[in-house]
């Protein structure tokens, strides 16, 4: 299990658009990756669940990717929250 | 005539017919099945269809209205595919055994009662776009296919609410304006008449009988008029005229330099007053923000902004406007404007009061905390800093004694910073006068005319009964701006020029005669000076 937290910057938060594209870059890996914010957590492959998170600019969210591929997923995603988040 | 009064959410005059949008009704009616894997096999297709059709639709909306309009369509094929909503929608059809169709309205129920329950605004908002999808399922599913009315004729669509899959089949050159009685400034409909640049307006019931009646649609007032006047009706062309000559200019300077006919280049800057502003000095072809004025970030709140919030918001601007040039003003706040939480006492004469700098200098906690921000964000994109309200060289002292502690700050705490240009406002006498001295410590000079002036001529501008003595372009202003231009020569740093004179095209000519390096106007003013710029030949000006 591999796991990392992010602070959002983005003013609008994980809004639609962002939230899409984490759906879709998460689903490019086996692993499961679920997304922590608060006392709430959804499967960051599933887009309502994601955006139903409300996640705001200063929220802060943890990643944790639990698979074969989890350290690539973890990686390339800790990658993805700071380029568009 | 009939009024109509909702909000505007998108600026501009229409002047058109009305066309009501009837959605169609779609009923879905709950009909037993009794083999699930084939109703499933049906719903699969269906889901492939509309796969299909959103990314022909997203291919539509790219060329049509670019790649922000267009990404909603990218974000209902994330939504489709949705593992949430395919396992309601197969759990419905299998375990009450009913058809596609129902099983897809019941989920899209659900869906849209979690998301209203969030409470929050922009996830409510998003309960259109599952509504959207499913719509379009259902079409599918029942083989009813939209009939988008495809009238020859320019017109004012008006709806209940109206979803991405509906507007993007509209024929956008047919469209004059929108107004809907649902929506909010998140929808698709206000995203989309931002991007066409239509007049927009939400919160508005058109009565059944209106439509085809000639009307009238004001996005800045959110003031429909169904049957206007004639008067209004001309009052109503004439701004639409004014419109049309500001995009024809928009037209014809896009793109261009703002170079004399003798070729000095002109910083072109934009004067912005919150992020929002940004897509404005973005479309309006500005060359850089020459003022940013950072106060919204502190007003309309109860306590003081952090420093990440204030770091948030500087590194979105730097980042937007790409390697653009970005002068931050600091906080520039008195009695006569405040948030509560400062606790500043009221003042007989706030103009001449603790503000601005001042209130920095003695609020040093204020003052270092929106320098950090200001500093960590100068490390990522062109950011420049600009000092308001200077009068003098202690000042200048007490100032750079606080950038050198929080330089240190943030070296000993290993976070990475870029000291950025520093440069300052001229906008007191007392500045003008100590120019000289000023220019050796500072990367540029932004004189602000308005306060300059109203320093200068002892005239308050917020009083009427003084208009008659108050001149545009007193003398005595503008020698203390030829002064300032010279010394900040001399010292080999450039002026610039972010009040109201910026825009006065009537004064450019006599501004660009004293040197003046850089211009900063609010953005729906940037192009005609651009004009002017490019009209103006400085070697052959002569100064009465």
């Amino acid at each position: 299990m591999k796991e990392f937290t992010y602070n959002i910057t983005d003013e609008n938060g994980l809004h639609a658009r962002p939230a899409g594209l984490l759906v879709k870059e998460a689903g490019k890996y086996n692993c499961s990756v679920t997304l922590k914010s608060g006392d709430k957590s959804a499967d960051a492959k599933r887009i309502f669940a994601v955006m139903s998170l409300s996640v705001k600019c200063g929220d802060s969210v943890t990643v944790i990717t639990e698979g074969a591929d989890e350290d690539n997923a973890a990686t390339s995603l800790k990658a993805f929250f700071e380029e568009n988040l | 005539m009939l009024t109509f009064e909702g909000k505007g959410i998108q600026a501009g005059v229409a002047i058109g017919k009305i066309k009501l949008w009837q959605k169609d009704a779609q009923t879905v009616k709950r009909r037993h099945i009794d083999d699930a894997d084939a109703e499933m096999h049906r719903f699969s297709l269906a889901k492939e269809e509309a796969a299909k059709r959103l990314s022909a639709l997203y291919d539509k909306a790219l060329v049509e209205v670019g790649a922000d309009g267009a990404a909603i369509f990218d974000i209902h094929r994330v939504m489709l595919d949705d593992g949430d909503y395919l396992d309601s929608v197969e759990n419905i059809i299998r375990s009450e055994e009913v058809n596609a169709e129902y099983a897809v309205a019941a989920t899209s129920e659900n869906f849209v009662s979690m998301l209203l329950e969030t409470g929050d605004e922009y996830m409510m908002a998003r309960s259109a776009d599952v509504k959207d999808i499913s719509e379009l399922l259902i079409k599918i599913l029942t083989g009813a296919d939209s009939s988008i009315v495809d009238d020859n004729e320019l017109m004012i669509i008006a709806a209940e609410d109206l979803a991405p899959s509906e507007t993007v089949q509209l024929d956008k050159s047919k469209v004059l304006a929108f107004v809907t009685e649902k929506g909010s400034a998140n929808s698709h409909t206000a995203i989309l008449a931002r991007t066409m640049n239509i007049p927009a307006i939400i919160g508005v019931k058109i009565p059944d009988d209106c439509d085809n009646a000639p009307a009238i649609v004001d996005g800045a007032s959110g003031k429909v008029y169904i049957n206007p006047t004639d008067e209004l009706r001309e009052e109503m062309e004439k701004i639409l005229a004014e419109e049309k000559s500001r995009r024809l200019l928009l037209e014809e300077m896009k793109g261009k330099d703002s170079l004399t006919l003798d070729g000095k280049k002109i910083k072109l800057y934009a004067n912005i007053g919150n992020t929002k502003d940004l897509v404005l000095a973005l479309q309006n072809d500005a060359e850089g923000i020459g003022l940013f004025r950072s106060e919204f970030i502190y007003l309309g709140r109860d306590s003081l902004p952090t420093e990440a919030e204030q770091f948030a918001v500087y590194k979105k601007v730097v980042q937007g406007m790409g390697d653009k040039k970005v002068i931050i003003r600091t906080l520039d706040i008195g009695a006569d404007k405040q948030a509560d939480y400062f606790n500043l006492c009221r003042e007989e004469n706030p103009a001449m009061g603790l503000r601005a700098i001042r209130l920095c200098l003695t609020r040093p906690d204020i003052f270092k905390t929106q320098l950090r921000a200001l500093f960590r964000a100068a490390a990522l994109g062109n950011l420049s800093v600009m000092y308001p309200m200077i009068t003098s060289m202690a000042e200048v002292k007490r100032i750079k004694a606080i950038v050198k502690e929080i330089e240190e700050e943030l070296t000993r705490d290993g976070i990475p910073y870029k000291t950025p240009e520093q440069g300052i406002m001229i906008e007191t006498p007392a500045a003008v006068m100590i120019s000289d001295k000023l220019a050796k410590e500072f990367s540029f000079f932004s004189i602000g005319t308005n306060d300059l002036a109203q320093y200068t001529l002892a005239i308050d501008r917020q009083n009427p009964c003084l208009d008659e003595f108050f001149e545009f372009h007193s003398e005595a202003v503008l020698r203390m701006i030829e002064l300032v231009v010279k010394n900040a020569h001399k010292a080999g740093i450039w002026a610039g020029i972010c009040g109201e004179l910026a825009a006065d095209t009537t004064i450019t000519e006599t501004l660009l005669k004293y040197g003046v390096d850089e211009l900063s106007v609010s953005p729906s003013r940037i192009l005609s000076v651009r004009k002017k710029i490019r009209e103006t030949d400085i070697g052959n000006i002569n100064l009465k």
